[in-house]
């Protein structure tokens, strides 16, 4: 190759590198970063289009992020500080998020705001936004945790009802795998998953933190309690041993009666509606969450909206959260996803008040309680699911789970310690 | 007898993890997900390769690495090669003391250096930025090894002649050393551009922006996703796999000379 | 410009980015081993602490370190000795007279190892499910019974093993030959007419002159299957069980998913330190040897 050539390749790869090196935004248009995780980033793309609508001069671009790998991304995006304007933040994160300081609050924007009006808001889902006593984040959906279940499997184990209280529910789990074929299990509790386990443990009296969130609270009798009924269900086979990856698809798996219970949330709703064909759709139904003596409460779950401190078009920003939390894009949103709204005045009208799936949540929503609102509850929570595993597959027994549980909590939240005996002082 | 059967059970071996990849790539969704599971698909399509660059941003993921292979290989060459050379055949202070100090590094894992570096690129603002996987790339010690183990076969007269001549030392660089050293460049380049493209774990710390994201990176975040489309990820593998397969089996020659001659030598 | 001056600007930008970009951080990382640098120490840099130890008695008292340790030395134990064997089986084929079409064997055998490690992983990931994947399949067709490769945790390292031989072995297989090619072959011959079968050939011929060559092959193999990273990251995510989470696996997620920068370091410290011992170790075996 000729030396002439060879400079000008040299240059125009070094140009690309130079141009892929820095990054700009292009002048004119404010872009405004948004990311949103799993379903509702798919369908929010629809609704941005709108918002872009109705303000010229405003582009939102999406980032879609499955959930599996949103709080990594968060967190690195943070530490690499390439943070979003916007984002859609699971509502346990938000203790953590700021933290770090690196959420806006938004008391102001709120207080000037005819959109976003707090009364109209679920007092236990606002309250799970407000950290020391500032606001860190619009609910933008709530979500819990109930079951769903086959109406026309547990008819025929000879039940009309669904459980209310775990002894209800014992005996119709037993009923429906004593009628169950082989390979058919009566309840399907992913292993990957430990919001079931945490439902039935924040249904009990006893807190899973205590001391301010200062040690782990899971040595209490409330925690063993639920502990064993969550253990109880596999070893007597009501539940398979497996993670979500195992089951190919579990919509068909659920049409197909391979499990007759199912723990899960309400976008499911949404996607049993779709997935299921017309002739299925009276089979299935929703029920809350049974408690210990009688119905019982359930995750206080959902994303919030959050805005950036580091976002350079925060007015924009909080114009796209506005325009989200608007009653009619939150019906919208719902018919799309399944998701409940977590403002009245959405459900009140047509919609989501209408939807005969969605009654069973609107019940429980009255008794939702948050997880523990510390910044090291991510961790803890994983910790509580790689934990539970053992003790399910017969590693572990309940006292030693709970007890490397409490061990484990209480190392993740040595500095969590220190930094608040630190304030004190 | 035995032995050509042999190696052609472990050649099928070998090989056919990628055939079937790309036969699968070709089939319909939920095809491959059948029992007993299929070989061929009953009608090949390239509907999984347009759903990939409609919907799944492949095009730029595509784009992506070639740019950033193009550029780090680029880079480094550049580099390496200057330097191997320097330490083959140019007097400086220190020069051999130096070298053995970078070699011992070459027992350090890349892994204990990967925190403080993520921190210290977010320093200089290269987080996020192809910089920051650029960068930290641009000169290899294992490439700086390999140029001056060939370059030290060039013959000393060579230079002199070409200094009293009166050239300058960069003017027989270019005219002199380059041309000699061909050969390991292009192995080198090969070496390279093979890591670069395959490269996953740093440019999966480094690279936040999904419109930034390499092909390995991109394709273990779709395969995150969309665990029930094995038709869509094995295209996807097609796509991330098949070019520097492509590099490989043409230059193939000096790939594996290159190995060996690092390495037999001891 | 004098050529000692030339000769600095050869090497500078080399040195320069191998200071600041390797050197640097690797000192840095012995460091901040000693600290507690966390999310916390990210927002607000008071929140550091200086802990000296600590992080290292922490991390030999996390059960997890010790079942990563465990799982990477099974990974290791296991699967250089099968990736060498095969490496060494495969290339004393190619080295035989008896071979045809040699280059397309060579070429089809190394194939695997210039793939892209996540491209293969989730194509291995289709071979390995249960009900169908190829692998069940062709046990199925032995009358063996299907196995759930990456859901049991009793499987799931073996069939990370599996597929990290299958896409490593090409390597060290050209290095092989490439020893082989060199022993000169007046040497078998010698043995042929004194006699020896080729069982003694392969023991005091083959064996004792591939001797340099396996050692490197060892050592690199070796320091190669210690950082074990992308096969639990793609396939398994480490679990099930955390059955497949590996040293460096333990240390992305501690670093890179927790940002316990400090705990991190500490760990890519000991990964490091463990490595390089079991390099002495295997110098020294290879020297006390070559005495004997």
């Amino acid at each position: 190759m000729r030396a002439g050539h060879r400079t000008i390749i040299f240059a125009v790869l070094l140009a690309l590198v130079l141009a892929g090196a820095c990054r700009s935004d292009s002048a004119g248009d404010t872009v405004l970063r948004f990311w949103a995780m799993g379903r509702e980033g798919e369908v929010v793309t629809e609704l941005v289009r709108d918002f872009e609508r109705t303000r010229p001069g405003i582009r939102v671009v999406v980032q879609q992020l499955p959930w599996s790998a949103a709080h990594e991304k968060l967190l690195t995006a943070f530490a690499g500080g390439t943070t979003p304007d916007v984002a859609q933040l699971g509502n346990t994160w938000i203790a953590e998020l700021a933290a770090l300081k690196t959420l806006e609050p938004l008391d102001r924007y709120v207080a000037a705001s005819s959109v976003v009006q707090a009364g109209d808001y679920f007092p236990g889902i606002w309250e799970t936004n407000r950290i020391d006593g500032f606001l860190y984040g619009v609910p933008w959906y709530v979500d819990t945790r109930l079951v769903f279940y086959r109406r026309d499997l547990l008819r025929r184990a000879g039940f009309s009802e669904p459980p209310t209280s775990w002894n209800d529910w014992r005996r119709m789990l037993a009923a429906v795998a004593a009628d169950a074929a082989p390979g058919r299990h009566a309840i399907l509790l992913p292993l990957n998953e430990v919001e079931p386990l945490l439902a039935l443990a924040l249904q009990q009296e006893e807190p899973l933190l205590r001391d301010g969130g200062r040690h782990g609270n899971f040595r209490s009798a409330g925690f063993r309690r639920a502990l064993s009924f969550y253990r109880e269900m596999f070893e007597r086979d009501w539940a398979p041993l497996v993670a979500q990856v195992a089951i190919a698809n579990v919509w068909h798996a659920f049409g197909h009666g391979d499990f007759v219970f199912y723990v899960s949330g309400p976008w499911n709703i949404g996607e049993l509606k779709r997935r299921l064909p017309a002739a299925q759709q009276e089979t299935w139904m929703t029920a809350p969450l049974p408690g210990p003596e009688g119905p019982g409460a359930s995750i206080a779950g959902g994303s919030s909206l959050v805005l950036f401190r580091t976002s350079r078009h925060r007015a924009g920003a909080w114009q796209l959260i506005e325009f989200l939390s608007q009653p009619a894009v939150q019906r919208r949103f719902h018919a799309l996803t399944g998701d409940l709204p977590p403002r009245r005045a959405a459900w009140s009208d047509r919609g989501p008040a209408d939807d005969v799936h969605a009654r069973a949540f609107r019940e429980q929503l009255e008794r939702v309680k948050p997880m523990p609102q510390v910044p090291e509850w991510e961790r803890i929570a994983t910790e509580v699911r790689h934990v539970a595993e053992r003790a399910v597959r017969g590693g572990l027994s309940v006292d030693q789970a709970v007890a490397e549980l409490d061990r484990r909590a209480d190392r993740i939240l040595e500095k969590r310690r220190w930094l608040l005996a630190r304030r004190n002082e | 007898m035995v032995v050509n059967g042999l190696l052609l059970g472990a050649a099928v071996v070998s090989l056919f993890p990628l055939l079937w990849m790309a036969s699968v790539s070709l089939m319909g969704p939920g095809e491959a997900s059948t029992f007993p599971p299929p070989l061929m698909p009953r009608d090949a399509s390239l509907g999984n390769y347009r759903e990939l660059f409609a919907h799944g941003g492949m095009a730029g993921y595509v784009a992506n690495s070639v740019m950033l292979t193009a550029a780090v290989t680029l880079v480094s060459l550049t580099i390496n090669v200057a330097a191997g050379y320097a330490f083959a055949k140019l007097e400086f202070t220190a020069r051999d003391r130096i070298f053995k100090l970078l070699l011992g590094a070459l027992v350090i894992p890349a892994q204990v250096a990967m925190v403080p570096l993520f921190l210290l690129l977010k320093q200089l603002g290269l987080v996020n930025t192809y910089g920051g996987v650029i960068v930290p790339a641009a000169a290899s010690i294992f490439g700086i090894f390999l140029v001056r183990q060939y370059a030290l076969s060039i013959p000393n007269d060579l230079l002199e002649a070409a200094r009293i001549d009166g050239a300058s030392e960069f003017r027989i660089f270019r005219s002199v050393i380059v041309p000699t050293l061909k050969p390991i460049i292009v192995t080198l380049a090969v070496f390279t551009v093979l890591g670069t493209w395959n490269d996953f774990m740093w440019p999966l710390i480094v690279l936040s922006d999904q419109e930034l994201y390499t092909l390995p990176v991109a394709l273990a975040s779709l395969s995150r996703e969309h665990v029930q489309d094995p038709e869509l990820m094995m295209a996807g593998a097609v796509l991330t796999t098949l070019p520097v397969l492509f590099v490989f089996l043409i230059l193939q020659r000096h790939y594996i000379d290159g190995l060996t001659a690092g390495s037999v030598k001891e | 410009m004098t050529a000692r001056g030339a000769a600095w600007l050869f090497v500078a930008p080399a040195l320069l980015v191998v200071g600041v970009f390797f050197f640097v951080p690797v000192l840095a990382g012995f460091a901040l081993s000693l600290t507690d640098f966390d999310l916390y120490a990210l927002a607000d840099l008071g929140n550091l602490r200086l802990v000296g130890l600590r992080n290292y008695a922490r991390l030999l008292t996390t059960p997890l370190f010790w079942q990563a340790l465990g799982n990477t030395l099974y990974f290791v134990v296991a699967g250089v000795p099968l990736s060498i064997a095969v490496s060494l089986g495969t290339a004393l084929l190619l080295h035989s007279r008896l071979v045809r079409f040699r280059a397309f064997f060579r070429t089809a055998l190394f194939t695997p190892v210039v793939t892209t490690l996540v491209a293969v992983a989730v194509i291995w990931r289709y071979l390995f499910d249960t009900r169908y994947g190829w692998l069940n399949y062709a046990l199925g067709a032995l009358g063996a019974p299907p196995v759930d490769w990456l859901g049991d945790p009793r499987w799931a390292m073996p069939a990370i093993i599996v597929f990290a031989v299958w896409k490593s072995f090409g390597y060290n297989m050209i290095i092989l030959l490439a020893g082989l090619q060199s022993i000169p072959a007046e040497l078998y011959e010698a043995a042929r007419i004194d006699g020896a079968s080729a069982c003694r050939q392969f023991r005091h011929i083959t064996l004792p002159m591939l001797t340099p060559v396996g050692v490197m092959v060892s050592i690199l193999t070796i320091a190669g299957y210690f950082q074990l990273f992308a096969e639990p990251y793609v396939m398994t995510q480490g679990g099930p069980l955390q059955s497949t989470v590996s040293v460096l696996y333990f240390m992305y997620e501690e670093g890179f998913k927790w940002w316990n920068l400090g705990a991190a370091s500490a760990v890519a410290v000991m990964l490091f330190i463990l490595i390089f011992a079991l390099t002495v170790v295997q110098l020294c075996l290879v020297r006390w040897q070559s005495a004997a």
